[in-house]
């Protein structure tokens, strides 16, 4: 835990005129960890990632990437060396060919694999003589993973890198990402495949509305976050039930239903003193999590 | 190997020590012995589609309890003491009054769903659970 996280936001901020779209984000980002970046359409995650990677200038904050700053056109330019990334509408030449996609990205990167490539190419089918604007969204999505997975880097930025995919795509994206993540890489990536998400991240992130909600590992999340369902002779006022932890509570009738972000025991011993007739307590999973904490805000 | 292990996301346990309790599990029932090698962290890892970092905190943590022997560069062993051998008779035992206990909870009308859920609330918070549980 003593590493420096590989990213680091100050304060980071981006306006279009009046609308704030990332709003003095303070992010950050482990290495060595696969971390999960959650939010609505329109929450802010492309601009971040996209300020990240120097694509967009913030209105003001400023964000260290492996130690460099991006706002530094030098060390810029080095970060990017060592980091792969997949952006928001990859920019490919569409008049290019897989293949010549494929050449034209190598030169620019020393950790460049030619060997790794060719097995993705194939693993993910893609045609080598196929132009890029014949290609469906899926197969898009796929060159340009290949393009960030076919390099080493100590980085891999990645926003929606399942968008598009099917099921086996979506796979396979997961057990590359694991393999990435084992040879030393950490990973940093926005999806809305939150049951995908689920299985394979260390740590999550939620923005809404260009604030961060949550950076917390899905661990600890998962142990926890619970919904203690009570049931009693008469339902007792909900401010008795209000303790630390308790982020929601719903009457109905004589059942009360809890969402507890932590101190279920505390929760239940409260209701057992409130003469609860039933107690039923059931792990949170994370797609509840989520849509809780961004409904509640 | 991962083919032997299952790790559910939802269950609100880490995945890490669900991993731990299935090794330890396979090799208190035998199905794992002494000096068996397991998959290498990130073949695990793959073939689970799980975080190397689960794999690595299950294996460290089981390295930490004796019952792994991580030797750098060759992998993980299994070392099973005489002690955990005479568990697998007590397992076994286990299964055995579990299967008794079954039995007579579907003689009494629960329906598997429902003996699921209580055993699953008395693991989770058994203390104020025994109590409270008990309407009729």
């Amino acid at each position: 835990m003593t590493n420096p996280p590989v990213i680091l936001t100050r304060d980071l901020t981006k306006s279009y005129g009046a609308a704030t779209a990332v709003r003095a984000l303070n992010l950050s980002v482990q290495k060595n960890r696969i971390t999960a970046f959650l939010g609505q359409n329109g929450a802010g995650k492309s601009t971040t990632i996209k300020m990240l990677l120097g694509m967009v200038r913030p209105t003001c904050g400023d964000a260290d990437v492996l130690g460099k700053r991006i706002s530094n056109a030098k060390e810029n330019c080095e970060l990017r060396r060592r980091v792969a990334h997949v952006a928001e509408n990859e920019p490919l030449y569409s008049y290019m060919t897989v293949e010549q996609t494929i050449a034209f990205a190598s030169s620019f990167y020393p950790d460049w694999q030619p060997d790794h490539a060719g097995k993705l190419l194939s693993q993910y089918r893609l045609l080598p003589r196929q132009k890029v604007k014949t290609l469906s969204k899926g197969m898009r999505t796929k060159l340009a993973l290949l393009l960030a997975f076919a390099r080493r880097p100590d980085l891999l930025i990645l926003d929606e890198p399942s968008e598009g995919l099917d099921p086996v795509g979506i796979e396979d994206l997961l057990q590359t990402l694991v393999a990435k993540a084992a040879d030393g890489a950490s990973i940093f990536f926005s999806s809305h495949q939150i049951a995908e998400v689920e299985r394979i991240a260390d740590q999550v992130c939620i923005l809404h509305h260009g604030c961060l909600l949550m950076n917390a590992s899905l661990d600890q999340l998962r142990q926890s976050y619970r919904r203690i369902n009570l049931s009693f002779a008469s339902a007792p006022a909900q401010q008795d039930l209000r303790i630390t932890g308790v982020e929601k509570i719903r009457t109905e009738g004589r059942r009360i239903s809890i969402f507890a972000s932590q101190n279920a025991d505390a929760v239940i011993a409260r209701a057992r003193d409130l003469n609860a007739v039933s107690v039923d307590v059931a792990p949170v999973a994370l797609r509840e999590i989520f849509l809780e904490t961004v409904r509640e805000n | 190997m991962g083919l032997f292990f299952k790790l559910n996301p939802t269950t609100g346990q880490p995945l890490y020590l669900q991993l731990m309790q299935q090794i330890r599990h396979a090799a208190e029932t035998g199905a794992l012995r002494d000096g068996d090698q397991l998959p290498g962290i990130r073949t695990l890892a793959e073939e689970l589609v799980v975080s190397p970092n689960t794999i690595v905190k299950a294996y460290s943590e089981l390295q930490h309890e004796g019952l792994l022997d991580l030797r750098h560069g060759s992998g993980a062993f299994v070392c099973v003491k005489r002690r955990t051998r005479s568990m697998a008779d007590d397992v076994q035992f286990a299964r055995r009054r579990l299967r008794d206990l079954l039995d007579d909870l579907r003689d009494n009308g629960l329906t598997d769903e429902e003996i699921k859920r209580a055993f699953e609330a008395e693991l989770l918070y058994p203390a104020p659970s025994t109590q409270l549980t008990r309407k009729r």
